[in-house]
């Protein structure tokens, strides 16, 4: 057992921790921010993704006390308070879930993708930067979308900020 | 998992110290930690690289491009060094996994693991790197030894990559349908007169170079030139993705394709 | 249309808990005093259980129970069932072997269950599970489909002879037979339909707990049937009576068919959960869910087609070996029967047709249900069979379909179905527009000039969806009946809930049912909460799958809402003083007719609460129905797809480049979601075709456990998909909806299949179509050959 402290959604936590605990693990059952999902055990389905340090990982493959001092926003931080984030607007508008098992994971994935590639991003690169997340619902064809929708919404905002 | 102890060092002497008994070194953990979760690695303690800073630096040290060890695919495909000191390497941790892999993921990590089926090794090999490690430089001729194995003594630590400079490159992957490693990656470098190819994803004994395409590409450093040199078979893997025959096949068709996306 | 009825696309309300990460998923649920459970599964696909030693993994730490077969059979544990008694041609039923829910003598698949450890925390079940040492007398397995009936074969039960659980048969063999003779061409193909994991991205998990004081049972279950899930461990497992039985299914993370059995894991969490007297959890990891989720497909199958000089079709017949695994999942028996062979018609006017099953065990995990089930297949061996037909003949493969559409309704097909209504060729005629068919050979050239192969493939499929009346599938083996149940609770308020058996586990049918009711009663969608997915609330149900919601849930949500609006106009009858025969009920607002009395819908429920104006003599206060609905046919989903691609030679790697879907499903509650359900099935249809394959080797190990090996379908292996619907309502339901679910992925298979063998020039094509395959038929492509 160890102690970890790291910033996730705005707070700080310490809590200690068994070596093996995975940020996965510390997200879900020591925080209980059950929106980070798990779908896989080799890293591929990104239904666990969450951003550490601004980036996306996938938090099923990250040790818990790797994250010492990092700052962690999952889906429940996303939104600022009451108001959704535009990735997240997006997707309800453009019924980019159907179950919602993979969606918060997808949500984080896009968010970054935007942030790399711009609020111009084309499909072409939406479906390639795609492949670390598996849906099984909804062929893709309203996540590609509403991605598209989502980074033009999030280039205004941040035009509107600026 | 099993339990294990955790170390996270500041120094890369501090971390050698801690390399005995079982320690396995964690770099990004893009593969320690998946098979650690599968309990099929049971280190008796992981030394986490990930608080060093110094081996994330991307540097042009002369007539060299030297990426540190714990630079991740999306610092090194992303740098402005690499883009302008070695432009076509910038593609191979660009093909790696997905974003959020190549967020996390190292280039030490990858060459140290030696996975048959990774990028890096074929460009590493191609290019004629130099693996820098706590103890010594190791060309690239001489580090890969087999599947998941390398020359790396139990406590070495890959501190960085060394790519010398002035080489035409070009790396073209057929991924994996599935998993998305490398079916079959071939990387090829032309430097003056002399051309390296070397594939990875394809080889029962790891990554590997190939003459006859090197020699015809010598001559000259054009598609055409390799279109009847038939990759043998032999040796190669066989899986439910691709038989032998298919990945000669397409080795053939990547060196052609790697040939010409070359800068 | 009201901008939230029927017809309207309306943005999904369950959206937000979802978008914020707020669902709430077994897993997600963690329960007081939670214990683990962790399975130890046989390596081995084949073996006798000698002995087990759990001693060791007893003193481990954190051990609360470990059991065995032997344990649930000292508790009187039932096994697990198969809810559909198959009778094979001879007459005599189908000959199935015991299913207990941990193996007793024997394990039969890689993955089979054969003890359960508990502990405090997961880290500790799994390292138990570890030190529990099972000696193991290896047998040979029978793996191969093809070879499994074959004398000297090892057998995988005793009481099915040379692996057969029946030889079961459709249709009139002798009316075939004469056809064939008389036919002037006959088209003869070999297909296999190959095995695919469904892979649902929420894993399957189950919490089981026992309250001492109450001396009740509840169970947190991914299922898309809860009331069957309670049915079944109650009658059959007899873990407790119904009215001590709770079974809640929150949200489901996708169910693809995957979640309607009932399987060992929760059997055993609910049993044990008393037994070690905590909260036993369960959730599976991805590896698990490969090897001990229910598999889909996996047929091998002779199919021919006879027609006579001008193409037309005289007869049909097939012969199909399916795979059904080591023991008979829950409504395994039925899909490659009933759910198959009746759908062996297409679209076609096909006079005769006969079809021969045999369903056969193997040591592979347990065959079931997967979207579409036995309807992807049967389209499969159509549609194949008449784009080759028409490729043999020289005519054109739309050509071909459209003469032989069936054009007149109700059709009555040779192998038991009632095709109620339809338009097939108006289908058609919209999907080759949107495909721009007429310019097809103009992009054939184009793709050659560039050194790749495109091709274009036609599937028209149809399916039977909400199988019903519960009197005739009763009649063929059902065990169970396929109505459907809801309750409308009007509160005083005029606010709604609805309660309903069917389960929303991704198709959005807390807005749609909501759309349902906002359409009848007038009132916004915001008003109107719909319950699912909970025993203790609704009565009973008998869930979501073969896209029966829609034609069967939301019907019987219908009924009960005409019974709603029937009592709120005798209230308001009697409140305004109108004769009930003058009170009209339009977009929320009773009137009387000739009056200028009127009174809003929420008026009338508070009225029918508080019971001041009317005799509680004639009218009983309150104001809530329920109903269970029947339907009296099935429902006859149809449509045009077409899929266009193009083929590296070099490599073999297709690539879609365009994919037209013209449906028609009848009346559209909400086509954005009815879109969104097309999208997911195609892509689940374009992943069997050329990305997924559940693949066994010799000794029953499964080599496809992992995403490492089994290709599901990424953003970038799709293109975006154009569309389009034709609408006849359906005239077997009171809302003339036919089912939109499965469509996708009954269609597509054979749409893929089809362009491929159109680019490469030949009919020798295994699914999947992965780039090896392709290829490889690349080099054997007729052309290719005449050239070397």
């Amino acid at each position: 057992m160890a102690t970890v402290s790291m910033t996730v959604n705005g707070k700080t936590v310490t809590k200690t921790v068994d070596s093996r605990r995975l940020l996965v693990e510390f997200l879900r059952e020591d925080l209980r921010l059950t929106g980070t999902h798990v779908g896989c055990d080799t890293s591929q389905c990104g239904a666990c993704v969450v951003h550490v340090d601004g980036r996306a990982i996938k938090s099923c493959t990250a040790l818990a006390l790797s994250c010492e001092g990092k700052t962690v926003t999952t889906i429940e931080g996303l939104a600022n308070g009451a108001t959704l984030h535009p990735m997240q607007e997006a997707f309800r508008e453009h019924h980019a879930l159907q179950c919602g098992y993979c969606t918060p994971g997808m949500i984080m994935a896009s968010v970054d993708l935007v942030q790399r590639n711009g609020p111009g991003v084309d499909e072409h690169t939406i479906r390639r930067e795609l492949d670390g997340n598996i849906c099984r619902c909804t062929g893709y064809h309203n996540i590609v979308k509403a991605i598209a929708a989502g980074a033009a919404a999030m280039g205004s905002v941040r035009q509107a900020a600026e | 998992m099993y339990a294990f102890d955790y170390h996270r060092p500041a120094t890369v002497h501090d971390a050698q110290g801690l390399l005995k008994d079982g320690a396995k070194l964690l770099a990004g953990g893009q593969t320690l930690i998946p098979t650690m979760k599968q309990r099929l690695a049971s280190p008796s303690a992981v030394v986490d690289l990930g608080a060093i800073g110094e081996l994330r630096k991307i540097e042009q040290n002369g007539n060299a491009l030297v990426i540190g060890a714990m630079a991740t695919h999306a610092e090194v495909a992303g740098s402005k060094t690499v883009m302008s000191a070695l432009p076509g390497l910038a593609g191979v941790p660009g093909a790696i996994g997905d974003p959020h892999v190549r967020n996390s993921g190292t280039i030490g990590g990858s060459v140290a693991n030696n996975d048959p089926a990774a990028d890096y090794p074929a460009a590493v090999l191609a290019l004629g790197a130099t693996v820098i490690t706590s103890k010594r430089q190791i060309a690239a001729d001489n580090f890969f030894d087999g599947l998941f194995t390398t020359v790396l003594g139990e406590d070495e630590i890959i501190t960085a990559l060394s790519f010398p400079l002035g080489a035409k490159f070009g790396y073209a992957k057929f991924a994996n349908p599935a998993s998305r490693y490398a079916l079959v990656g071939v990387a090829v470098a032309q430097r003056g007169s002399e051309v390296r190819v070397a594939v990875t994803g394809a080889g029962s004994n790891g990554v590997f170079r190939v003459p006859a395409m090197e020699a015809a590409l010598a001559k000259s450093f054009t598609p055409a030139a390799i279109t009847s040199v038939k990759a043998d078979a032999s040796g190669l893997m066989s899986d439910i993705h691709a038989d032998a025959a298919y990945r000669a096949n397409l080795i053939g068709v990547m060196a052609k394709r790697a040939v010409e996306a070359a800068a | 249309m009201t901008a939230t009825g029927i017809g309207a696309s309306v943005r999904r309300t369950e959206d937000h808990r979802f978008i914020t990460g707020k669902g709430q998923y077994v897993d997600d649920i963690n329960r007081p005093g939670q214990s683990y459970a962790v399975f130890v599964r046989s390596p081995h696909a084949h073996a006798t259980l000698k002995k087990i030693d759990i001693s060791a993994a007893e003193k481990a730490p954190g051990v609360l129970g470990i059991y065995t077969g032997d344990d649930l059979a000292a508790d009187k544990v039932g096994g697990l069932i198969c809810g559909w008694l198959i009778h094979s041609k001879d007459g005599s039923p189908m000959k199935a072997g015991a299913h207990p829910a941990l193996a007793q003598g024997k394990v039969r698949y890689v993955g089979d269950h054969v003890a359960v450890v508990i502990a405090e925390t997961l880290a500790e079940a799994r390292d138990a599970a570890e030190l529990v040492a099972v000696d193991y007398d290896v047998l040979a397995p029978c793996v191969d489909l093809a070879k499994a009936q074959a004398n000297g074969q090892p057998q995988v039960h005793a009481e099915a002879p040379n692996n057969t659980v029946y030889a079961w048969h459709l249709g009139d063999k002798a009316a075939v037979d004469a056809a064939f003779a008389q036919a002037k061409h006959v088209t003869k193909i070999d297909l296999v339909n190959n095995r695919l994991i469904p892979n649902a991205m929420e894993p399957r998990a189950a919490i089981g707990e026992y309250d001492t004081g109450q001396g009740g049972f509840t169970l947190y279950t991914t299922s898309q049937n809860p009331h069957v899930a309670r049915l079944v461990l109650s009658a059959f497992n007899g873990i407790a009576p119904e009215n001590k039985l709770r079974v809640i299914a929150p949200d489901v993370g996708g169910g693809f068919g995957s979640k309607i059995f009932i399987y060992a894991e929760e059997t055993v969490c609910i049993w044990a959960a008393k037994k070690v007297g905590r909260p036993v959890k369960w959730t599976a990891d991805r590896t698990e869910a490969f090897l001990s989720d229910a598999h889909g497909r996996d047929h091998v199958t002779t199919a021919e087609l006879a027609m006579d000089a001008d193409g037309k079709i005289l007869a049909l017949r097939a012969n199909t070996k399916a795979n059904l695994g080591a023991y008979l999942s829950t409504f395994a028996s039925s899909v490659p029967t009933y759910l198959y062979a009746p759908l062996l018609s297409g679209q076609y006017n096909i006079p005769a047709i006969y079809c021969e099953v045999d369903g056969v065990y193997t040591n592979t995990a347990p065959v079931d249900a997967y979207r579409g089930a036995g309807r992807p297949e049967a389209t499969f061996v159509v549609e194949r069979l008449v784009e080759v037909a028409a490729r043999q003949l020289g005519t054109d493969p739309a050509e071909f379909r459209r003469k032989n559409f069936i054009t007149s309704f109700p059709h009555e097909t040779p192998v038991i179905m009632t095709y109620d209504t339809g338009d097939y060729d108006a289908s058609m005629r919209k999907a080759l527009e949107m495909a721009d068919y007429a310019n097809i050979g103009k992009r054939k050239a184009e793709s050659a000039k560039q050194g790749k192969l495109r091709g274009v493939g036609f599937s028209a499929y149809i399916e039977a969806c909400g199988i019903a009346p519960s009197k005739a599938v009763g009649s063929l083996g059902a065990g169970v009946g396929l109505w459907e149940s809801a309750e409308v609770r009007v509160n005083p308020v005029g606010t709604v809930e609805v309660l309903t058996g069917s389960h929303s586990h991704g198709q959005g049918h807390e807005t749609t049912f909501a759309q349902l009711v906002s359409h009848r009663l007038g009132i916004p969608i915001e008003q109107i909460s719909i319950v699912h997915g909970d025993t203790d609330k609704v009565q009973m149900g008998m869930g979501t799958y073969g896209s029966r919601s829609g034609a069967v849930g939301m019907s019987a949500i219908s009924k009960a809402l005409d019974k709603v609006v029937a009592k709120a106009t005798k209230v308001a009858s009697r409140c305004m003083e109108v004769p009930e025969t003058e009170v009209d009920f339009t977009d929320g607002v009773f009137s009387g007719r000739g009056t200028n009395k009127s009174m809003a819908f929420g008026e009338v429920a508070l009225q029918a609460y508080v019971a001041h104006k009317f005799d509680s003599s004639e009218i009983e206060p309150g104001l809530k129905e329920g109903a269970f609905y029947d339907p009296k046919n099935f429902t006859f989903p149809s449509g045009v797809h077409i899929a266009e691609v193009e083929v590296d030679p070099e490599t073999g790697v297709t690539r879609i480049d365009r994919w037209t879907a013209v449906d028609d499903f009848g009346i559209l509650i909400n086509p954005m979601i009815v879109e969104g359900q097309v999208h997911g099935g195609i892509a689940q249809g374009i992943g069997q075709a050329m990305l997924e394959n559940a693949v066994y080797d010799a000794n029953g190990q499964l080599l496809t456990a992992s995403y490492m090996d089994y290709c599901m379908p990424r953003a970038d292996d799709l293109p975006s998909f154009d569309v389009a619907m034709t609408t006849t309502a359906c005239p077997s339901n009171p809302l003339g909806i036919k089912g939109c679910g499965e469509a996708g992925a009954i269609a597509a298979p054979a749409a893929l299949i089809n362009a491929i063998t159109d680019a490469i020039g030949h009919e020798n094509l295994a699914m999947p179509a992965t780039p090896q395959t392709v290829w490889r038929a690349v080099q054997k492509a007729p052309s290719k050959m005449a050239a070397e």
